[in-house]
């Protein structure tokens, strides 16, 4: 293949990690944002949706949709009734004190490990993906007389792929619906501004923060449940979508919503990228490099310190 | 119409309130005077429920509401103007209106009001709020607690930093509402405004209540007003 066809492909197996790193991060720059939380077990979360999916396709059967659909919408709702029942037993108890907050989360981290490999066990797991139609890429070349498109061999993706990346956009679009055109986004803004106020105007706070650790924790199963089909599901999956959840949480600015979505762009199509072309290792370095510059030269994200 | 029975409070271990008690009738205006750190914020925070109470009782219209989390407070018919305003910054004049219509459960008819009261804030409904003059962010700080239709108003230092024609539009809400039937709690720190629109004083000294007196006495008696406000 030549560069540009090369190019093209790297470019889209980048989009599709960007995309379920954006809805990841999302949740952690919600929680982070509202909350004032820094919740170090937001990895777990998005492995107990990706291993909730699994054991709601299999407990379902049938036809590969059915059980894919269902845990799509299962597994990120049982994952945020979970997270929403942390937050009311545990950090509200702790009073969200931001030490011992992160404290509670490793606690928790290692908890939900642990009670997936004791459950689960220690094998990775597919998900059969709910259609996965091979579709053959155009591109474009110099030829005399103008441009000509052709179908190089080996560019292709698959249909599901592209589904990941047109859900991720629904859904984040959804989000920001929420938050901007909703009441109960306008109450978990005046939280996010003034958790004081907030109260002294009748806001039920520990609600809202229940509601919001739930639908953070919600968006990273969300997250999870797509992957599954292109990634398998493990007990220590979490890992890998934690630290860059907090990557693009830093570079986008700390709790606003577009620069997370942004810097999950960023970061996922440059992580796609440079995987494809050097290795891996080398992205996940210029990434945390990126973050190094970033907390030196522009403490409040690459993207501004708007709130929301 | 607000009653402090005993009340001591602090932040964390450390107490700050002494066993405040006053009382505010309804259509009076009570003035808390005491110099800086003597616990004026401290006294409207314990009545919003924000502080954990150490000992003694807050009520509202007979209703003992102390014991409430402190986001059903506002729902009692208490409104809070705070130091340094405190507007949800980020969000638009409509939006901070919003919320205070939510906290008292009011709706389009208290909005309209309201924004009579102040026109010009009607005229920036869609601005946000910290792009507001400093009147301006006060006359929000005051609707935002208006709209929760209060039986109670607390307004703590109202017209700090704010120029004369700002203090005196502010003053005349306080003047109406009183006219309503509203108790005011008041913290203003310049004398002056004090004398000439509370009803009673309190002096506030390191978390105790020293003394309570009418605003006519301090007006008629020199000797008091030196010994109380120090002129
Ligand atoms: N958040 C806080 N934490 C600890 N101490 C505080 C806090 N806020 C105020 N204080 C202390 O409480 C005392 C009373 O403060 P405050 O009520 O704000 O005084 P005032 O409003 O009369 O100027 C002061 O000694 C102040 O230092
Ligand atoms: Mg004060």
């Amino acid at each position: 293949m030549d560069f540009g066809p090369y190019l093209f492909l790297a470019t889209l197996e980048g989009a599709v990690g960007a995309a379920v790193l954006a809805l990841t991060a999302v949740g952690l720059s919600l929680v982070f944002g509202v909350m004032r939380v820094v919740n170090v077990a937001h990895g777990e979360f998005f492995m107990l949706g990706a291993v909730l999916a699994w054991w709601v396709a299999t407990t379902v059967g049938g036809h590969p949709a059915l059980g894919f659909g269902v845990a799509l919408l299962v597994a990120p709702v049982l994952v945020a009734g979970i997270a929403a029942a942390v937050d009311m037993t545990v950090l509200k108890r702790i009073e969200y004190d931001p030490e011992r907050t992160i404290v509670a989360t490793i606690g928790l981290l290692y908890i939900l490990q642990q009670v997936t490999l004791m459950t689960y066990g220690p094998d990775a797991r597919p998900v059969e993906p709910p259609f996965n139609a091979r579709l053959a890429l155009p591109w474009v070349e110099w030829a005399e007389g103008g441009l000509r498109m052709y179908w190089p061999w080996g560019l292709s993706t698959t249909s599901y792929k592209l589904a990941v990346i047109g859900a991720a956009v629904v859904v984040l679009l959804g989000v920001w619906a929420l938050m901007a055109r909703t009441r109960i986004g306008l109450l978990m803004r005046a939280t996010q501004l003034d958790r004081e106020m907030a109260l002294a105007f009748g806001i039920p706070v520990e609600r809202i923060y229940a509601l919001v650790f739930g639908l953070g924790a919600g968006l990273a199963a969300l997250g999870a449940v797509l992957v599954v089909p292109i990634q398998q599901a493990h007990y220590l999956m979490g890992a890998d979508p934690l630290l860059l959840s907090f990557i693009v949480v830093i570079i986008g600015g700390l709790g606003s919503l577009p620069g997370t979505v942004l810097a999950a762009v960023l970061i996922g199509l440059s992580d796609g990228i440079i995987s494809v072309f050097f290795s891996p290792t080398l992205a996940k370095i210029l990434a945390t490099l990126l973050v190094a510059l970033v907390l030196v030269f522009r403490p409040r994200g690459l993207f501004g310190a708007q709130a929301v | 119409m607000l009653r402090l029975e005993g009340v001591s409070a602090g932040y964390g271990s450390a107490q700050v309130l002494r066993a405040i008690s006053l009382e505010v009738q309804p259509g009076e205006i009570l003035s808390l005077f005491g110099r800086n750190g003597a616990g004026k914020t401290t006294t409207m925070k314990a009545i919003m429920g924000l502080l954990p109470l150490m000992a003694g009782a807050v009520q509202v219209g007979g209703q003992v509401i102390s014991g409430l989390p402190a986001h059903r407070v506002p729902g009692t018919g208490v409104g809070y103007i705070p130091q340094g305003r405190r507007l949800f910054t980020e969000l638009t004049v409509a939006q901070n209106i919003e919320i205070g219509l939510m906290a008292g459960g009011q709706g389009a008819a208290m909005r309209a009001r309201v924004l009579d009261l102040f026109p010009r804030l009607a005229e920036r409904l869609d601005q946000r709020a910290q792009t507001l003059s400093g009147g301006e962010q006060q006359m929000l700080a005051t609707a935002r607690a208006l709209c929760v239709n209060p039986k109670v108003l607390l307004l703590d230092e109202p017209t700090e930093g704010l120029q004369p024609s700002m203090i005196a539009a502010i003053r005349q809400v306080v003047v109406q509402m009183r006219a309503q039937g509203v108790a005011v709690l008041l913290v203003e720190q310049r004398v002056d405004a004090v004398l000439s629109i509370a009803d009673r004083v309190a002096f506030l000294e390191n978390g105790v209540i020293r003394e309570t007196l009418a605003a006519e006495a301090l007006r008629a008696d020199h000797g008091l007003l030196e010994r109380y406000l120090g002129v």
